[in-house]
């Protein structure tokens, strides 16, 4: 039985060029204060457009139905559990959006004086040592702008760490079980990837590991507790092996919400990783994006750490931009700030001890998850779970059913499914991390979903193939987008 | 719950991690604290910065108003707390503002395609470079030293393991604009892409159609970077370019020292495959009802790994919305409106100002501080509550005592006479 959702009214809404009428605007500018100038005779003729064509014309008002409109035709963490796997799709809370909002804050340039920007640089400085705090790294750089640019900016200076050495080697080893940032980061920074199989119990395999590990490799690229939910239990030996040859280990914190006052990468050998604070710091998914994705480094990776780097001198903090064996900016500026402010707030919200509760939270929440539903469906690897589990639609593919049908049916229960058919070492992956967000009762209206629709497959699959058919937008035909594509609206 | 999964107590399901990796202390984070202590943290470090100053500061943010209704927008939760759309059937919201999004940047820019945003300016240039040597096959990319200082950087940041080296071409001293003949010069059988940017980092908006005819001439795309969106507005757009590369924080994006911003990716269609980062496309539900959803994912690296066009995975999508709401409450006539009152405001202002260049500028422009230094200057106006201008010898020794001046919508009469009256002090 669908016990979260009811049908309700939404409304239909073209596209904003559709709707459009001309001369109308939504905004009105105050009267100049200084005399008009004329455009095609300081510009010069050829340089001035006559319009921009197409453009939308629409009132206020009419704006502001338009997005609310839109909205409701999304889901959102706000309307409920979003359950997918490794994205840490945890409450966003709003205290952080005001702080982030703040004038002082909000408005700063980042070419203003440094004396004049003492507090956004004490805000960056102090999550810079509370982040190398929580993973137990050396320092941290906040100006990746994502997880995947952190990646890059850690195998960055690996590479220039090695070259400093004589060699920058040629290939990095990468789990077959890793995102597919990891190997498409690899390339950007010029290494071969060569892929680790994992084992039965879907860890490393750390026998053909060490064979693999020779004076070529760089360096290892791990998540962990990896995408399978399961800690990789011998890290600190995965970690010897390739130091034993001169590589490093980098380690994906994408995972991060699973270790958080409970054990430290830092600790566990990891050189350099980076954190989504989009994900363990609970800045908001927006969509896609903006994330940022701050990097940690143990000491001997510093001088590599890219420019400029954030430093307190007795009274101040200031920022360095000589540093000869840096590998470089990675992005104009110093960062995604606004991002900083918000994990900082969700950090002091919480404290030492709150950030270890969450950890225990979202991790009682995923065993309880895998607990009820492991009698409906095939989980194919019997390791502990730490944040998130992962089944196999095995029993269900018998009723021609696949996992991305389930995930489809979920939707029609008034949930967002989990991830589909990743990782990709289990056959019709359904991944699922509920984080410390959700109380039992959405849990367990999540998981009478699945079983009920575990019993749907058994008796009526068609229905599940169909899925889903509740929501205003049924299954979209994604093969003719891709084969005709149509990117932009037309007249 | 505990019952349920067969525990007694919480730790009881990490008994599996080795002892060795266990942290056995709390965290040294101090205890969580209340709501109303983090605004006033938070407010207290926005004092520490330049609260209430006036500022002329752009070079590659600027200082636009805001409508409300974009915070509007995008706090709605529906947005602010979505993830990406890869499930079309709950994400038509999303997706039909990227797709809204894409088609208003190609008619901003004068493109076919545009990607749903890529991190920010200075990250999408070394995107379009690759891209631009995966669509003609040769690796050498010549760079205009008139493209912003850090944009470069950031380039040679990502090129320097791809086997693409970058090199850079000059600008005329009087005008400020592309030294065209120097880059006659330099561009060869193996250049892939030029990369210029107008207006330039100076302020000049720059001759394109000569700078493409040169590329084409020689075989190579031509990479047009903008880094003041709103220039738009007014300038005509970049249609002999071959990809667009730009920053759209003029849109409603606030400064917040830096980021998070969005960049964008536009192009020809004929190199639509070649594009980084995601893109919306429309299609049809089961019903036959129109619905868009994210598409050519075999270009991303979810799907094609090492082979990925870009390891770009989480991009900027509400920061894009941003910009979105931003460009349909000005809309068509409200954002050439806007860019008319910038042109105005710097006009003014430079009027009274001895100029460095003598080329052609939008809201920007570099002015000569004469015998003092830029930082003399800077001094001056701080005593009367004004951040000036960007000393321009941090990125060019050669134009000492210079600064790059910039005026925006918001910059108010009596403060541009104030500027005015510093200088001629």
């Amino acid at each position: 039985m669908i016990k979260k959702v009811r049908q309700h009214i939404n409304q239909n809404e073209p596209l904003l060029f559709e709707n459009s009428s001309p001369g109308k605007r939504g905004y009105q500018l105050p009267p100049l204060d200084v005399p008009t100038v004329d455009a095609a005779s300081v510009l010069g003729a050829a340089n001035t457009r006559a319009e921009i064509e197409g453009f939308p014309e629409v009132s206020e008002v009419e704006a502001i139905r338009h997005f609310t409109r839109l909205s409701t035709q999304n889901y959102a963490i706000d309307l409920g559990l979003y359950p997918l796997g490794s994205c840490t799709m945890k409450y966003n809370p709003r205290v952080n959006e005001q702080v982030a909002r703040i004038e002082g804050l909000a408005w700063a340039h980042p070419y203003q004086p440094e004396s004049l920007s003492q507090g956004i640089l004490e805000v960056m400085g102090t999550l810079e040592t509370i982040l190398a705090e929580i993973t137990g790294m050396d320092a941290v750089t906040l100006q990746p702008a994502a997880g995947a640019h952190g990646e890059f900016t850690g195998i960055l200076m690996i590479r220039a760490l090695l070259e400093a050495q004589g060699n920058p080697r040629k290939k990095l080893l990468i789990p077959d079980s890793a995102h597919g940032t990891n190997p498409a980061t690899a390339t950007m920074a010029g290494y071969k990837v060569e892929n680790i199989k994992s084992n039965d119990r879907g860890m490393v395999d750390v026998e053909s590991l060490a064979r693999a590990v020779d004076e070529d490799v760089a360096a290892l690229m791990i998540t962990n507790p990896n995408t399978l939910g399961v800690f990789e239990e011998n890290i600190t030996r995965i970690a010897e092996i390739l130091h034993a040859k001169g590589a490093q280990v980098y380690m994906d914190g994408a995972n991060m919400n699973a270790l958080v006052g409970v054990a430290r990468p830092g600790d566990f050998g990891i050189d350099v990783m980076h954190l989504n604070l989009h994900k363990t710091f609970s800045t908001p998914h927006g969509g896609g994006g903006p994330g940022s994705g701050p990097v940690a480094v143990k000491k001997h990776l510093i001088p590599f750490l890219p420019t400029p780097r954030l430093e307190r001198t007795a009274d101040r903090w200031t920022w360095n931009y000589d540093r000869p064996q840096s590998v470089g900016r990675v992005r104009a500026f110093y960062g995604n700030i606004g991002m900083h402010i918000r994990a900082l707030a969700y950090i002091m919200a919480h404290g030492g001890d709150g950030l270890r509760n969450a950890t225990l939270d979202a991790v009682l929440n995923a065993n309880y998850i895998r607990a009820l539903i492991q009698p409906y469906y095939d989980l194919p690897h019997q390791a502990p779970t730490m944040h998130e589990c992962v089944f196999s639609d095995e029993r269900q593919t018998k009723q021609g059913v696949h996992t991305g049908d389930i995930a489809k049916r979920l939707i029609d229960y008034g949930f967002h499914p989990y991830t589909v058919s990743f990782p990709l070492i289990v056959h019709g992956a359904m991944m699922i991390e509920p984080t410390e967000t959700e109380s039992k009762a959405e849990l367990d209206l999540f998981v009478d979903a699945l079983i009920s629709i575990a019993a749907e497959i058994d008796q009526n699959p068609e229905l599940v193939l169909k899925a889903p058919h509740h929501t205003r937008t049924t299954r979209v035909d994604e093969v003719t987008a891709a084969r005709k594509p149509i990117v932009r609206w037309k007249p | 719950m505990l019952s349920a999964i067969g525990a007694t107590k919480l730790e009881d399901l990490f008994s599996h991690l080795p002892a060795e990796v266990r942290l056995n202390r709390p965290l040294a984070i101090a205890p969580g604290k209340s709501e109303y202590e983090i605004v006033d943290y938070f407010r207290a470090r926005g004092e520490e910065n330049a609260n209430g100053f006036a500022s002329f500061l752009g070079a590659g943010v600027y200082h636009h108003y805001r409508p409300v209704l974009v915070d509007t927008v995008v706090s709605r939760g529906e947005f602010l707390t979505s993830y990406t759309p890869y499930q079309a059937e709950i994400a038509q919201g999303t997706l039909t503002t990227i797709f809204e999004f894409q088609t208003m940047i190609c008619q901003l820019t004068g493109m076919e395609v545009a990607n749903a945003s890529m991190y920010d300016g200075s990250t999408a240039v070394p995107e379009a470079a690759m891209m631009a040597m995966r669509v003609t096959g040769r690796d050498r990319i010549l760079v205009s030293r008139t493209v912003h200082p850090e944009y470069r950087e950031v380039l040679l940041t990502y090129a320097q393991h791809q086997g693409m080296p970058v090199s850079e071409f000059g600008y005329v001293s009087d005008s400020g604009a592309l030294d065209l003949a120097d880059l006659e010069s330099k561009i060869d059988k193996e250049t892939a892409a030029i990369i210029i940017q107008s207006p330039n980092f100076f302020g000049i908006v720059e001759n394109v159609k000569q700078a493409a005819e040169i590329a084409h001439k020689h075989g190579a795309l031509l990479i047009f970077v903008f880094a003041e969106a709103v220039s738009l507005g007014l300038l005509e757009p970049p249609r002999d370019a071959d990809i667009v590369a730009g920053e759209l924080q003029s849109f409603a994006i606030s400064p917040v020292y830096g980021g998070p911003f969005a960049g964008i990716i536009a192009t020809k269609e004929k190199y639509m495959r070649q594009i980084p980062g995601r893109l919306v496309g429309e299609t049809k539900d089961t019903r036959g009802n129109r619905a868009f959803c994210l598409t050519l994912a075999t270009r991303e690296q979810h799907i094609r790994r090492e082979k990925a066009t870009s390891n770009i995975c989480t991009n900027q999508a509400l920061i894009a919305l941003m910009a979105t709401v931003f460009m349909t409450v000005y809309g068509k006539e409200g954002l050439r409106e806007l860019a008319q009152q910038n042109l105005a405001k710097a006009h003014y202002l430079s009027g009274r100002l001895p100029l460095r260049f003598s080329g052609p500028f939008f809201n920007e422009f570099v002015a000569s501080t004469g015998k003092r230094t830029a930082d003399q200057v800077n001094q001056a106006l701080l005593g009367k509550q004004i951040i000036g201008g960007l000393a321009l010898d941090r990125f060019y020794p050669e134009l000492k005592n210079t600064m790059l001046l910039c005026a925006t919508e918001m910059s108010q009469r009596a403060k541009l006479d104030a500027v005015a009256e510093v200088f001629a002090q």
